[in-house]
Parts: C-alpha cells; sequence; structure tokens
C-alpha cells in the first residue's frame, strides 16, 4: 500500500474535542502562596493539607523542571497557568444527578459516559471529575454497604481527614519530583478509595476525568487504599477539548495496598493529541505510583495511551512486602507530532517479589515514542524476579522508537529477563488481509490490536473494547 | 467438459515484471467456469507472479496486457475488491499475523464479502457454525480458531488454514499456489479433498504447482507449463505426467529457442 494511501487512513478527526460553555469559577493565572491558600480556603482543609501544600510550594521553588526525558518542547511558563477553575454552582453543589448541570450532562454523554445508564447498566460507579470539582458520584450507597469509600478527593478531605493524614503522600511524598510537588502544592480534586480488610470491592470503580476551561492546569490527586485482603479494581479515562495552546495536566495518582490486598490500576488515556501539525494537545506529566506495603500484596497497572502532546508517565511499583507483585502493561501509540516517555519503575524490596513488564510502543506519522524503565532489586529482595518484555511498532518513515531500560540488580540471587523487539506493518500480513477482501483500515486496525493483544486483555471487558476502538481512531492516516 | 461458455477468467498477452525485472513475458489463459487447471512449470518460470499478478500484490507491476473475471477488468480493482467479487489466493507462505485471531480475520472477511453482496453479516454463532462443519473436513482441531492467524503453525498447519478458509470464503476463481508444497502424504489428500468439495459448475480453481503428485488427487482439466514468462505447453493431464517422467527442460529449451 502505499504511503498516502496510508497516511489518509490515519488521519481521522479527534472526536472529543468540543468546549461545554459554562460559568466557570477561575482564579487569574499565576502561582504563590496566596493561590495555594485560596485553594485550600474553597476546598475547606484542615490545617495538616494546607500545611502540607505550603511545605510542597515551598520545596517547588527549589526545583527545576526535568528534562532528562527524550521529549521536546517549549518552555511552560508556570505563571501563565490558572490553577484553580469550577463550574459555578447554586449552593453546595450537586445532591444528586437531578441538581448537576444539564450541560454538564451533555458533555458526558458526547464522551460516551451516560452516567444515569451507563453507570447503572454496567454496574460502574463513576466519579465525574470536571474540571476541578467532582460533579456527581453513583453508586456510592451500595459501595458503602460494602464498607468501601468512594467519593471526590475533596469529600474525604471532609468525612475521612484520618485517613488522608495516614496515607497521603506516603507513596509518591511532597519532595518527589517537579511535577508531583507542583501537584501537591495546589491540586483540587481527585477520587479517594479505601477499601476495608477482607473485603472484594463489589463493581469496578470509574473516574471520567475531562479538562475544560481554557488556560487551566488539572492537578488531580487521586488515593486509593486496599486494606488487608481486599480486592479493588479501579478504571480512568480522560478526554480533552481541542485548542491551539497546549495545557497542562500533572495528576499523581497514589496506591497502597495492605497484606494480601490486590488493586488493578486502569487508563485509557486520550487527552487531545494536537493537529497534524503539532499544534496544541494536552501535556501529560504525570506520576503514579503504588506500594506493595504488605505480604502477597499485588498490583497492576494496564495503560492505553493514545492522547496528549506529550506524556510523561512511569506506573511504578514499590515491592516492599515479601512475595508481592508487581506489573506494568503498556500500549502507548504517537502518531502525527505525539511525543511519549513512557514506562515503568519496579523497585523491588521485599524477598521473593516478582515483577512483570509488558510495554508496546507504536509510533505513526512523525510520533516519537520511548519506552523508560527501571528495574531495582535491593540487597534484601532476595529471590526477586522481573520478566520484561518491551516491542515497538513502526509505521512510515518519520517516527521513531527508543529503548531505555534500566538495571540495578544488588542482589546476586535475583533473576532478571529482558526481551525486545522492533517491527514494522508488514507489506504481507497487509496483502494478506487485503487479498481476503478485508479494507486496509480495518487490516491494519486488526494488525496493530494483534500487536497490543497481550496488554489488552488485561484490561476490563469494556475498556477493551473502547481501547481498540481508540486505536483504531488515533490510528487514521499513520501507516507506511 | 459441459458445452463452451465465456471464459470466467481471460488473460490476454499478459506481461509484468517485479523489481525492474520483466518475468511475465505474455502468458495469455482462459478458464471457464467448472474447470480446473494446473499451471506447471520450472523454479523461476513465473508461475507464483502470475497467481500475485492477477490477486494484486503491490510491487507486482503489469506491463500490457489484460486480465478480465467475469467480464470485468481485474486489473483495475483494488486487491480487496478482486478478493471479494470473488477472487482467492492460497499461499505458497501463508504470512503470521501475531495476536490476531485466526477466527477473527476469517469472520472479518466472510463478512466483509458478505456486505458487498448485500448480505446480512453473520454474527458470531452463526459464523462459529459455518467454520466449524468446515475445520472437521480439514482435520482441523477447533483451538486453531482462536489462535493467531498462522501463528507458530507448522507448513502443514498454515496450509490447511489456507484451504478452510477458502471453503468459508467460497470463492468463485481459487488461486492455490503450491498448496501442496511441504505436505506430507496424509495432509496432501486432506488438502485435496478440501480442494475437491469446492469443485462445482460456478467455480474455477487455478492450481500452481511444481510437482504432479497433487494432480493425482485434484484431477485437473487442464494442464499448461509456465516457463521463461510463457505458456509453452499446453493439454490434458496427461501432460502432467509426461513432465513426471521428462522434467521440464525439454520444454525450457523449446522456449528459449
Amino acid at each position: 500500500m502505499s504511503t498516502p494511501e496510508l497516511n489518509a487512513l490515519v488521519n481521522r478527526g479527534y472526536q472529543h474535542g468540543f468546549v461545554t460553555d459554562i460559568d466557570a469559577d477561575t482564579v487569574p493565572p499565576g502561582l504563590d502562596e496566596s493561590v495555594v491558600r485560596l485553594i485550600s480556603r474553597k476546598k475547606k482543609e484542615p490545617q495538616f493539607l494546607l500545611d502540607w501544600r505550603l511545605r510542597a510550594l515551598q520545596h517547588w521553588y527549589t526545583m527545576r523542571e526535568p528534562h532528562w526525558a527524550q521529549l521536546h518542547y517549549p518552555a511552560i511558563d508556570y505563571n501563565a497557568i490558572s490553577y484553580y477553575s469550577a463550574p459555578k454552582q447554586k449552593g453546595d453543589g450537586p445532591k444528586s444527578l437531578a441538581d448537576v448541570d444539564p450541560k454538564l450532562l451533555a458533555t458526558y454523554d458526547r464522551l460516551g459516559v451516560p452516567l444515569h445508564e451507563r453507570a447503572r447498566l454496567a454496574g460502574v460507579a463513576v466519579d465525574a471529575v470536571f474540571d476541578s470539582v467532582s460533579v456527581a458520584t453513583t453508586f456510592k450507597e451500595k459501595l458503602s454497604a460494602a464498607g468501601v469509600i468512594f467519593c471526590p478527593f475533596s469529600e474525604a478531605v471532609q468525612k475521612h481527614p484520618a485517613l488522608l493524614e495516614q496515607y497521603l503522600g506516603t507513596v509518591v511524598p511532597y519532595t518527589d519530583n517537579f511535577y508531583a510537588t507542583l501537584n501537591s502544592a495546589v491540586f483540587t480534586d481527585g477520587s479517594f478509595v479505601y477499601v476495608p480488610p477482607g473485603v472484594r470491592c463489589p463493581m469496578e470503580l470509574s473516574t471520567y476525568f475531562r479538562i475544560n476551561a481554557a488556560n487551566t492546569g488539572q492537578f488531580e490527586r487521586t488515593l486509593i487504599i486496599a486494606d488487608a485482603g481486599s480486592y479493588v479494581s479501579y478504571l480512568e479515562g480522560c478526554t480533552a477539548p481541542m485548542r491551539d495552546e497546549n495545557q497542562l495536566h500533572a495528576a499523581v495518582v497514589e496506591l497502597i495496598a495492605l497484606d494480601d490486598a490486590r488493586i488493578k490500576y486502569s487508563t485509557v488515556q486520550n487527552w487531545y493529541p494536537g493537529d497534524e501539525q503539532g499544534r496544541g494537545g494536552i501535556y501529560n506529566f504525570v506520576t503514579k505510583r503504588g506500594e506493595c506495603r504488605g505480604r502477597n500484596s499485588h498490583i497492576s497497572w494496564t495503560q492505553v495511551e493514545t492522547g496528549s502532546a506529550i506524556t510523561w508517565k512511569y506506573p511504578s511499583c514499590i515491592l516492599r512486602g515479601e512475595n508481592s507483585i508487581g506489573e506494568f502493561y503498556s500500549v502507548a501509540l504517537t502518531n502525527n507530532y505525539q511525543q511519549a516517555d513512557t514506562g515503568t519503575k519496579m523497585i523491588h524490596i521485599g524477598a521473593n517479589t516478582r515483577s512483570t513488564i509488558v510495554s508496546k510502543g507504536i509510533s505513526a506519522g512523525h510520533g516519537q515514542n520511548a519506552y523508560r524503565g527501571l528495574v531495582k532489586i535491593l540487597p534484601s529482595a532476595t529471590g526477586a524476579r522481573n520478566f520484561t518484555q518491551c516491542d515497538s511498532l513502526l509505521m512510515g518513515k518519520h517516527c521513531g522508537a527508543h529503548t531505555f531500560p534500566y538495571l540495578e540488580v544488588r542482589n546476586p540471587g535475583a533473576t532478571v529477563e529482558h526481551e525486545a523487539s522492533t517491527s514494522r506493518i508488514s507489506e504481507d500480513q497487509l496483502f494478506y488481509c487485503l487479498q481476503r477482501g478485508i479494507e486496509a483500515e480495518d487490516a491494519v486496525n486488526m494488525i496493530v490490536s494483534g500487536f497490543c493483544r497481550s496488554v489488552f486483555k488485561e484490561l476490563p471487558m469494556e475498556f477493551a473494547v473502547e481501547a481498540q476502538n481508540l486505536l483504531a481512531v488515533s490510528l487514521e492516516g499513520a501507516v507506511g | 467438459m459441459s458445452e463452451p461458455s465465456a471464459p470466467m477468467l481471460e488473460i490476454r498477452d499478459l506481461h509484468a515484471r517485479v523489481g525492474g525485472q520483466p518475468v511475465l513475458k505474455g502468458v495469455s489463459l482462459s478458464v471457464r467456469a467448472g474447470e480446473v487447471h494446473a499451471i506447471m512449470g520450472p523454479n523461476g518460470s513465473g508461475k507464483s507472479t502470475l497467481a500475485y499478478v492477477l490477486a494484486g500484490r503491490p510491487g507486482y507491476e503489469v506491463i500490457s496486457g489484460s486480465a478480465s473475471f467475469e467480464g470485468r477488468d481485474l486489473l483495475a480493482l483494488a486487491p480487496e475488491e478482486r478478493a471479494r467479487a470473488g477472487l482467492f489466493l492460497g499461499f505458497q507462505y501463508p504470512v503470521e499475523i501475531p495476536g490476531v485471531n485466526n477466527a477473527y480475520l476469517l469472520k472479518t472477511a466472510l463478512n466483509a464479502a458478505r456486505r458487498e453482496h448485500g448480505l446480512a453479516e453473520l454474527d458470531a454463532f452463526e459464523f462459529l457454525a459455518l467454520v466449524r462443519s468446515k475445520t472437521q473436513l480439514m482435520h482441523i482441531d477447533e483451538s486453531f480458531l482462536g489462535r493467531g492467524v498462522n501463528e507458530g503453525f507448522s507448513g502443514g498447519e498454515k496450509k490447511r488454514n489456507e484451504i478452510l478458509q477458502m471453503l468459508v470464503l467460497e470463492p468463485k476463481l481459487a488461486l492455490l499456489d503450491e498448496t501442496d508444497s511441504g505436505l506430507d502424504i496424509d495432509a496432501l489428500k486432506v488438502v485435496a479433498n478440501g480442494v475437491n468439495s469446492l469443485r462445482c459448475a460456478e467455480r474455477c480453481i487455478v492450481l500452481v504447482t511444481h510437482y504432479q503428485r497433487l494432480l493425482d488427487h485434484v484431477v485437473p482439466d487442464f494442464v499448461h507449463v509456465l516457463a521463461r514468462g510463457r505458456i509453452v505447453r499446453s493439454g490434458d493431464r496427461t501432460l502432467a505426467l509426461e513432465l513426471e517422467r521428462r522434467g521440464y527442460d525439454w520444454l525450457s529449451e523449446q522456449a528459449a529457442a
């Protein structure tokens, strides 16, 4: 197939690029102590949280933006960003879905998240974060009957301050890195989950984040705690409107799994990637980390990253508990001028800890895709094992794939395996499908999905379908 | 043979090149519905090239001549359009497509053709019922369907899978490129069985083969010898037996002369 034809296939438009017209309560751009105090006051936060934010801000002033990633972008002016934006509401906020601004609900409908129907039919509880404020939380009652706490972060601040104080920042400290520190100072909302001992969360939890107001950064903070012997599966989906300027998204996610607990965290990230010339798009600088704190605990990260102009994220696992397991399954697709530098860190501390890394990078157009991963085995991690598989698929002549695996093994009894491959969609595969009467576009999608299969099968069923569709949309025009 | 009708496949003075090298140098061939033709010839004579040119493989460039299929200009159609019009190529070396479910590919292919012909698409259950009957005929274990396309298949399994696909797609024109190569005698019989089950008055089959042993099981109506890019001899199946005895050299020399 010729390159122009293939390009035509990959370039279908971004389908979530509309703006919702709602009066927003937005603070003027800029960042100083008064902004942090304002956010904290609006959230009616306890003193310990304000103090924590302020320490983070002071620390952030001493830090420099990191530039070690395989990414290129113009300097970000952190004083040009507005750090708080919330849709205006009457009174204290919606009591039920009926109180939610219909325009907001329409927005979710267009994104394919009809809160009423889908949530009920699919048995998914959705905590929708619209800009900085959670607008609706469904299924809260059923969850609370099981003892599961699932609520907006700002609600947890009011209702469960002790849990927050105990766990917040214990996996990603406010000093962690430039973006995480910034987030610690100015985060506005996010999700909070606590699953009590021995409870299997009765449904998949899902948060649909959405950036709406122009010139605002979105800084969510998510904290998930799985107490001893519990299980929870959490889904996160993201989209954002089309704009010419770049928008910053610097989220932090912390997961904590205690003895025998399991957390499965799945992401389908489809932030606006910018246009064909690379104008606009989200800068996605995200810190995600889980700690297997207890014995036999288990954390899995599964991500499908198709959006954002820049993706910088390394969902990681600290394997502290004996026999704990960390997993990372990733599909990252870059088309046009998108750049991704993504991967994971597996830090083995406990004895007999195991980790698995499966990374699938797909580059098309002028996309650049880097896998960056660290497997670190400390002297205490006797019998630790890691398996890493890292595959890249290239489409066209102008894209790039890069692999940066770092290994630090300080226990001679550890087993570490690494496999890597780089390939192109072969003419033979494409022609084989065409000869069976399958359209080129469908053939390409089929081959790429096949390439990603070992990751997709880790996703919950409905997400796997969505991921496959998203991949198809993102690939339009990208084969060569 | 039945009374003469318009040929289903009509190739006239076809010239084609691959990578700038002329390979087909004036091939003419008429195949009527209901007929089975065998195209034989030494290595490098252009047999596979002919199959690829008819299927529309990129890189196989037609210089001159024509090929029509049921009165349509075959060469003007995209490869996928040729396929949906009823042309099936059984590959000599079927490619592996890792992670793509064998049954899924076949269902997509079948439904693409059905859509084209205004037929309702088969759902997963209807498809499975259809494909099951064919797997039995081909002595294929059902677990095959759930594996990646040709992924980790042995040579014989790949060939049987090709015939399975053909049985499901029910093409009007089947081009089988060295489907017999690499098969042991039992597998050869299974494959021949599959091919024979498709023989009917509405369909034609072109077997590209190097050896005549397949022709013991799928008896052709006509045998053609391709040498140096041209058909140098045509006959009935006794020609294949003669080739078995005498080899190709005597014909190649004639072609060069």
